[in-house]
């Protein structure tokens, strides 16, 4: 039992409970896939058995930052690209917490692509979504990591001379252990594919097309989609490293060619989660270190009685 | 300065093993009664390269490295370049013995390793000797440690020779090296000490030589530590039980010191991608209600830029630290400087919130990383301890009792689930975590998992319950709020300050320091009052917010005083200008920014050069810059 009594509530919640009473009307345009991502995670945290107050929901900058504005539950929004970052360590802190983050793909894969990498390597349990459109939209429509070669924008007057990024296959080599695409269009398989990861005890990373109606007008609206893990034209085994590793680029190259192809690419049940890991070697306690703060028995130890003696 | 003092200086190699000799060394001597005070000087390469420490001990208080040295051991340096003329660094392998050698002071002792140093490697050195009345022992201490042992052992053999000549107890040394040393090398480096210390005694009249170890007795019981294991026991002590870093000389001395503590106390330490990470884990852990820290040296605080402004804007405390280290850029990696006070006064975007200690000495280094985890958790703020290179590193005797307080984990302004509620929420059931009108300015915040807690929090300007908000009402409420806190802090820290007043209150002369060259500052005033003139000195603690009172009645009285920093923009005189608001006609700085700190001699130098008023001062090691109108 936790000293926090929000965490591990035994009831139901509902899809309801994590709408805000006072919602601030979105700033999110008509038609943006933005909101596919909020109705897909309001309808998978009662699946998965979570309440507001034992979530927190960890942002980026952009518009998908504003996700936790619009989401009740506890909500940090951060920095451009360093939401990771905030929510690893927020899950190191107290394991108990059901933490998300969230962010674009210029938040994700551009500035914040270095932590991307690491927190997949580590392999926290928490599940990352990012909303990936292809633009920066909320500063008004420069070319992005995901953006297509030769995508021309008031920033690259010329077109992109640079081909996009690979998010799927950069979270795999990183070391995610589930990976996961799907789209703002398709909202049944997206409250699917969110509560498989954040079922999922490692590192769950999901890139989420979202599309740009306003700066984007040239994308596709991600339709028609196929879904790889149903769809009778992919033999496909997504606990197949290798197997997986193949689809992914597919799936990418093909993305540019106007075929959508989505569903749970990778995942890996048996690697450990960091908690686990850290644990195993000696580096974690075993209960939540955020509750001891506030555990009125729990006997500190001082720093002279540990350590002054190798002083002496 | 005493005459009844030794500073003995070991050089040798980077990777010789000067550090750990020189640790034993000092912490037999503190054992044995005297004070001791280390200083190291090191280059940013792992194999060779001129290294030494300089222990000094005294029965008396020892605050500084003091003035040159009175001993010198030179060690061969294994991994030295071959020497080439003309070459830009010199000839390596002679370093040990002949770099600075114009310090030794007169009287002096050289012992080198005959097997290593070529004496005639250094110009002079018979004449140099017979000038300055040196004592010069070679001896052939790595064929003495290869025969009975390892040559690494030669460092033991050295430090016999020490003993002998210098009048330390064998024993002194021994039974620390049965403390220190594994078994399977024990056996052998006491037999090194053995033959080498009778060789002394038996091939050299060591009674014709005047220095001698002094002899000193402990009131109470005596720790050697340094300033990073300082600042580590304090954050311990306050029940910091999580920090995240990325490795930077010299800040990695704290973070390696944390990785090895926390564990055994059921912590975390994370070792990360980057700064921009290290600050931002930090406050992830924070934000939870873990008491947490993080730092780094210059140019990895610079990445800490970003989440130093968020940890601000979100009110999350956190306690970050800053070792200093000569830049800009990469500088010089292991030299002492104090130039980035302006960077952590003002680095990241907006009106800064934010405050910062710089600890004088090591007692107060636990002192400071205390307190500023008391005013960071208490008052939802940033703390910064700024340090350097210096302090971090230096090794000094505290009493033990200084450490003998009492652990405060209490995670500071955060609500127990009751008082959650009992507080104010808004409609939508969210709790009003920033809130306009709270007493110090401070809004007490809930942590996730608390029951009825929810709140946003957020970079952006935010309303009560955090939400994104514009409004040019809340915005300036918000912002006069958070600004409130360091008006309160600044009350606070009045009735206990970390700023530290030395010598006669109605003195004529004042010098103003801040952070680690307080000792040398307070030696040098000691002189000075001794030598007649009448001086006082103030070093400054708190930086941010800084304690405009104090300083002012500290000047009130004084025609003029000295500031003394390490580094060439005077940016502490500046800040203290900008604080009073004045005081341009009244400061006068002295400078030193070549990778080494002030010795206790340089401010005397200074403090005459000022009064005298003719505007030199001698050598070219330190920089006087005048008042204005002078």
């Amino acid at each position: 039992m936790s000293t926090f009594t929000g965490i591990g509530e035994e009831r139901a919640s509902d899809r309801e409970e994590f709408t805000p009473g006072l919602e601030p009307q979105p700033t999110w345009c008509p038609g943006c896939g933005d909101f596919g991502v909020l109705k897909a995670l309001k309808g998978a945290m009662p699946e998965v058995g979570r309440t507001p107050d034992e979530t927190l929901l960890v942002t980026g900058i952009g518009c998908s930052g504003k996700l936790n504005s619009y989401f009740e539950s506890y909500g940090f929004h951060t920095i451009h690209g360093r939401s990771l970052p905030v929510a690893r360590a927020a899950k190191m802190a107290n394991p108990g917490v059901e933490v998300v983050a969230a962010g674009g793909d210029g938040d994700g894969y551009g500035i914040g692509g270095n932590h991307f990498m690491h927190t997949a390597r580590e392999n926290h349990d928490m599940t990352y979504i990012v909303f990936n459109n292809e633009i920066f939209g909320l500063t008004k429509g420069q070319t992005s990591p995901t953006s297509p070669k030769g995508h021309k924008s008031k920033t690259q007057p010329s077109g992109s001379a640079k081909d996009p990024i690979r998010p799927l296959s950069l979270a795999l080599t990183s070391g995610a252990s589930f990976v996961a695409r799907t789209a703002a269009v398709n909202p049944n398989q997206a409250q699917r594919i969110l509560v498989e990861a954040i079922e999922h005890d490692g590192f769950a990373h999901i890139d989420f097309l979202t599309q740009c109606p306003t700066w984007n007008k040239d994308a596709k609206q991600y339709v028609p989609y196929v879904d790889i893990n149903d769809s009778e034209d992919f033999e496909f085994d997504p606990t197949d490293r290798a197997e997986a590793q193949e689809l992914m680029r597919e799936t990418e190259d093909k993305l540019y060619e106007g075929e959508v192809l989505t569903g749970v690419y990778y995942r890996d049940d048996d690697r450990p989660s960091y908690g686990q890991e850290k644990r195993a070697i000696g580096e974690m306690p075993d209960e939540p270190l955020a509750e001891r703060y506030f555990d009125t028995d729990y006997e500190w130890e001082r720093s002279a009685d540990a350590f002054l003696a190798k002083h002496r | 300065m005493t005459d009844d003092e030794l500073i003995w200086r070991v050089a040798g190699g980077s990777g010789d093993g000067i550090a750990s000799t020189s640790q034993n060394f000092a912490k037999a001597l503190m054992r044995s009664g005297l004070n001791v005070f280390t200083h190291r000087h090191y280059p940013s390469r792992i194999r060779g390269g001129h290294t030494y420490t300089e222990v000094r001990a005294s029965s008396e208080p020892v605050r500084s490295r003091g003035d040159g040295y009175n001993f010198l051991l030179a060690l061969g340096d294994s991994f030295a370049r071959n020497p080439r003329d003309g070459a830009y660094y010199g000839n390596e392998e002679a370093k040990p013995l002949a770099e600075n050698l114009d310090d030794l002071r007169e009287g002096g002792v050289i012992v080198y390793d005959s097997g290593l140093l070529d004496e005639e490697s250094v110009a002079d050195l018979d004449e140099r000797a017979e000038a300055n009345d040196w004592h010069v022992f070679p001896v052939d201490l790595r064929t003495m440690a290869r025969e009975h042992g390892r040559e690494v052992m030669r460092n033991t053999a050295g430090v016999a020779c020490t003993c002998a000549i210098t009048g330390i107890e064998p024993e002194t040394i021994k039974s620390m090296m049965r403390d220190a040393m594994p078994e399977k090398i024990l056996d052998a480096n006491l037999t090194v000490f053995d033959e080498a210390y009778e060789h002394v005694q038996s091939a050299f009249d060591v009674d014709a030589t005047a220095v001698r170890v002094p002899e000193g007795d402990h009131e109470e019981e005596q720790v050697l530590l340094s300033g990073s294991d300082a600042i580590a026991y304090g954050a311990i002590d306050e029940g910091c039980r999580f920090i995240a870093g990325y490795p930077m000389t010299p800040w990695t001395e704290v973070f390696t010191i944390m990785s090895n503590c926390l564990p055994q106390l059921g912590g975390v330490s994370e070792q990360v991608e980057d700064e921009i990470a290290a600050a931002a884990l930090a406050i992830g852990a924070s934000h939870m209600g873990v008491k947490s820290m993080s730092g780094s040296s210059g140019g990895g605080f610079a990445l800490m830029s970003e989440p130093l402004g968020l940890a601000e804007m979100s009110e999350t405390p956190v306690v970050l630290i800053e070792a200093m280290r000569a830049g800009p850029s990469t500088g010089m990696p292991t030299k002492p400087e104090q130039a980035d006070l302006e960077h952590v006064l003002y680095t990241s975007q907006g009106d800064s919130n934010r405050v910062v200690f710089a600890p004088g000495t090591v007692a107060e280094a636990y002192d400071h990383a205390r307190r500023a985890f008391q005013v960071a958790y208490e008052y939802q703020i940033p703390a910064i301890l700024l340090y350097d290179q210096k302090l971090g590193g230096e090794l000094v005797n505290v009493p033990a009792s200084h450490f003998d307080r009492e652990p405060n984990t209490d995670p500071g302004s955060v609500l127990t689930e009751d008082q959650i509620a009992d507080a104010p929420h808004d409609a939508s059931g969210k709790f009003e975590r920033f809130r306009h009108d709270v007493e110090d300015g401070v809004s007490p915040r809930s942590v996730p998992g608390q029951k009825g807690g929810r709140h946003l929090v957020t970079g952006n300007e935010h309303n009560a319950p955090g939400h994104i908000s514009e409004d040019p009402d809340n915005r300036v409420a918000q912002v006069d709020r958070r600004s409130e806190k360091l008006r309160a802090i600044r009350a606070d820290l009045d009735g206990d300050t970390l700023n530290d007043a030395y010598g006669p209150e109605d003195a004529e002369h004042g010098v103003l320091t801040f952070g680690s060259q307080q000792g040398t500052v307070e030696e040098a005033v000691d002189r000075l009052n001794d030598a007649g003139h009448s001086v006082k000195a103030l070093t400054v603690g708190e930086l941010m917010p800084y304690p405009v009172e104090e300083v002012r009645a500290f000047l009130r009285g004084v025609d003029e005083a000295l500031v003394v920093e390490m580094n060439a923009s005077a940016q502490f005189r500046g800040l203290t200008q900008k604080e009073l608001g004045t005081g341009d006609d009244q400061l006068a700085s002295l400078l030193k920014y070549n990778g080494n700190p002030f010795e206790p001699a340089e401010v005397v130098e200074g403090f005459e050069t000022n009064i005298d008023g003719d505007g030199e001062v001698p050598g070219n090691e330190t920089r006087f810059v005048p008042a204005a109108g002078d």
